[in-house]
């Protein structure tokens, strides 16, 4: 059977460059890159010219560039590493469970949290942030590109805030880095993270930008590793993988294929929607991530709708996984004000950097179908479960 | 059944549905695990006496899920969790605690079973292309061309038998629903899932009601109320003998049970059992155990799966809870959808909120909630 993958916003495959990039450090180059002898050397110099190329991508010192283990430990890292008791942090109601579970954790240890709501549209309102900021806020965070709906948000805007107040600004790029530019001087935060799986890399390593200067305080300890910020063996083939993947996706960031990307995350778009009872949740206006579009359809549940989608080749994802698999409904669309049937109802469609026409088709011959058949059993529908 | 269709399992984690679908695999149809979450295992887990960490072996914790999901894995076959907790909070929970507070004794196996389970596993199955689903449930389920029914049947294990928790299934939903395991024992089940390499084939069997893993069901009312913000009613009142003699006082009618020795907290020469408990004036009436016999019962909210429609008096046997002996008994059409049984011989606690089962033979013939 065919199969469509069009849950980027999961995760990615390595794309062949990145996993010959790495070959070499699992079994040859196998080096620790804190030992002194030639085997170290190596790997210091696989991870140095890593750091290399993270700083051209974040546009920062390499000195700033911290290797980690992925988008949530740089969460948390920004979060716990920032954050005391008395503090003030602002935040938003549509990140990452990795912050929003982590703002939840320091409240209870005497943080005062704010979390900005969204829109309607799906954007967060820098206005907003600026009515929340006192003179005990401490840190700011918030996403670049949000995972279920795509919608860019004004990290620029609130980096101007962050400055003109004094206040630390963490910025989570793990969905947005490699489908929009990245420049860390430009948004004028102090911290930035990314994750290498969502790029083509491999999963469990990551990186972040630390600015020079930020009193961060480091979520492991142990050996002096990363300018002892960070402590444990460096991961000397997923930072290789890692810089690999950054690389190939500033190049795909300027040859074009965004723009390629964009226009059949599109005509996808345009296709489901000639389905009645549909439409886009922060759709309109709103700046998007290329790869992203989150779809809603009235009188079915979209928890069946991901299970019959996938039964037929296509996987896509619907709100967010609980502790035991189970769909619930998404947290983001329930900020931007959709009511739970709807939200229940909503599936995200996120397309690899390598989708190609071929996928969008397969995608559009499929959907009707299942949508069809699902209305005529939903109990939305025929209003049993009212 | 077509030669080549889909089936959707429902996997608890357990053996028996673990071993349904393996048989199913075999078959050359096309096979697809789901199990249904019900109610989160720590949510309530630490309040009021629940413990902290329930035990393995119950349905919905995370290690049952993770068993279901390995069989799966094992087996091949395509596997998925499916969300139902607000409807299992609805259906099947807030009447759970409400029939308590009413001073009823509810089976929410059976609440769960006709309200929910079988409905959604068929929504579930049909929408993703699957027109059966299978149950580990022990019970036979059978066409008879000539009644044109769908019969349900005690199994070959009656030690096993779960046919009483299964009255309250549609003919719609019995033509749409396996259940594999009805003619072996469960010595056999445990061997078949031996011989296909499952790994749990000798897990034990979960007794407790899911959602109540520490099987207090006291505790959980206390704490599902404190989490809703509701108070407990206030159902204190008097204990009285049968004969209307005040000798004693209780805390709340959800303590109760009709048939209970335990914790009535008086001193009495002879044991004392809880006969009757009055929602309106909260009064437990107590007395011997001999005075807990009754000849007959009144059910309601029926379900009819061998006939159509009580039309007259029909001799049947009745099982008035899980672990009793089914007992003979005239059942009479009263009432509205309500039906009047007389037993033979006087039964003992025929408890209000329990399910009234009637079988002729092996056959049931249908069900209802005792009034």
């Amino acid at each position: 059977m065919l199969r469509v993958y069009a849950d980027a916003n999961a995760t990615t495959p390595l794309l062949s460059e990145v996993l010959e990039a790495m070959r070499p450090y699992w079994m040859e180059r196998f080096g620790n890159a804190s030992s002194i002898h030639l085997d170290g050397q190596q790997a210091r110099t696989a991870v140095d010219r890593a750091r290399e190329t993270l700083a051209e991508f974040f546009n920062c010192h390499e000195a700033e560039v911290m290797f980690n283990a992925g988008g949530t430990e740089g969460d948390n890292t920004a979060i716990f590493g920032l954050l005391r008791p008395g503090d003030h942090f602002i935040t938003t109601s549509i990140e990452h469970s990795a912050v929003l579970r982590a703002a939840e954790r320091v409240a209870e240890r005497g943080v005062d949290v704010t979390f900005v709501p969204p829109e309607p549209s799906g954007l967060i309102d820098p206005a907003r942030i600026l009515e929340a900021m006192r003179p005990e806020t401490r840190l700011i965070s918030v996403m670049l590109a949000n995972n279920e709906t795509g919608v860019l948000q004004p990290v620029d805007e609130i980096g101007r805030i962050a400055k003109e107040a004094r206040v630390f600004f963490h910025v989570d790029a793990v969905q947005g880095a490699g489908k929009v530019p990245l420049d860390v001087r430009r948004i004028g935060c102090h911290l930035l993270s990314i994750s290498a799986h969502k790029m083509h890399g491999p999963k469990g390593v990551g990186a972040m930008f630390v600015r020079r200067g930020t009193p961060l305080e480091p979520f492991l300890v142990g050996g002096s590793h990363e300018r002892r910020r960070r402590a444990g063996t460096e991961n000397v083939p997923g930072i290789v993988g890692l810089a690999k993947a950054v690389e190939l996706s500033m190049q795909s960031l300027e040859d074009g294929t965004m723009d390629r990307v964009s226009g059949l995350r599109d005509r996808l778009e345009t296709g489901i929607l000639e389905l009645p009872g549909t439409g886009v949740n922060g759709g309109g206006s709103v700046p998007r991530v290329a790869n992203t579009t989150n779809i809603w359809f009235d009188q079915l549940e979209g928890e069946a709708l991901v299970i019959a989608l996938d039964l037929k080749g296509v996987s896509v994802s619907g709100g967010s996984a609980c502790h035991s698999g189970a769909t619930e409904p998404s947290h983001v669309l329930m900020a931007m004000g959709l009511d739970m049937n709807r939200a229940r109802a909503s599936l995200r469609f996120s397309l690899l950097r390598t989708a190609t026409g071929a996928d969008v088709d397969h995608i559009l011959s499929v959907v009707p179908g299942a949508v069809r058949h699902l209305r005529a059993l939903s109990p939305v529908a025929a209003g049993t479960l009212g | 059944m077509k030669e080549h269709t889909t089936i959707a399992v429902a996997m608890s984690g357990g053996v028996d549905s673990s071993t349904v679908a393996a048989m199913l695999a075999q078959t050359g149809h096309t096979v697809v695990g789901l199990t249904l979450q019900l109610w989160d295992q720590t949510r309530l887990a630490g309040k009021h006496g629940i413990p902290e960490a329930p035990k393995a072996g119950r349905c919905c914790s995370l290690d049952d899920v993770y068993d279901a999901r390995r069989v799966a894995e094992h087996l091949g076959i395509p596997y998925y969790v499916v969300n139902q907790q607000e409807r299992f909070e609805q259906d099947v929970v807030k009447p759970f605690v409400a029939e308590y507070l009413a001073g009823r004794t509810p089976i929410p196996c059976s609440l769960c079973n006709n309200h929910l389970k079988f409905d959604q596993l068929l929504r579930t199955a049909r929408s993703i292309g699957a027109e059966h689903i299978a149950t580990g449930h022990y019970a036979v389920n059978e066409y008879d061309p000539e009644r044109r029914r769908w019969i349900l049947k005690r199994p070959a294990d009656l030690a096993k038998d779960q046919t009483y928790f299964l009255f309250g299934l549609t003919q719609e939903q019995l033509a749409h629903t396996l259940f594999p395991l009805g003619r072996l024992t469960k010595p056999e089940v445990r061997a078949v899932a031996r011989e296909r390499g499952l790994t749990l084939a000798e897990k034990p069997d979960s007794q407790e009601i899911c959602f109540i893993p520490g099987g207090d069901y006291k505790q959980f009312l206390t704490a599902y109320l404190e989490e809703q913000g509701e108070p407990m009613p206030e159902t204190a009142g008097e204990l009285v003998t049968s004969s209307g003699e005040v000798i004693g006082e209780h805390d709340g009618i959800s303590n109760f049970t009709v048939g209970q020795r335990k914790g009535l907290g008086v001193a009495s020469p002879s044991p004392l059992y809880v006969l009757q408990i009055d929602p309106a004036s909260h009064r437990v009436t107590v007395g011997a155990d001999a005075e807990l016999a009754t000849r007959t019962l009144r059910a309601g909210q029926l379900n009819w799966i061998s006939i159509e429609r009580l039309s007259g008096p029909m001799r049947v046997k009745i099982k008035i809870r899980h672990r009793h002996e089914p007992a003979w008994a005239t059942l009479e059409p009263a009432g509205a959808d309500e039906a009047m049984a007389t037993f033979d011989e006087p039964q003992r606690a025929v408890t209000p909120g329990q399910s009234a089962v009637f079988y002729d033979g092996n056959e049931v013939v249908g069900g209802g909630w005792i009034i």
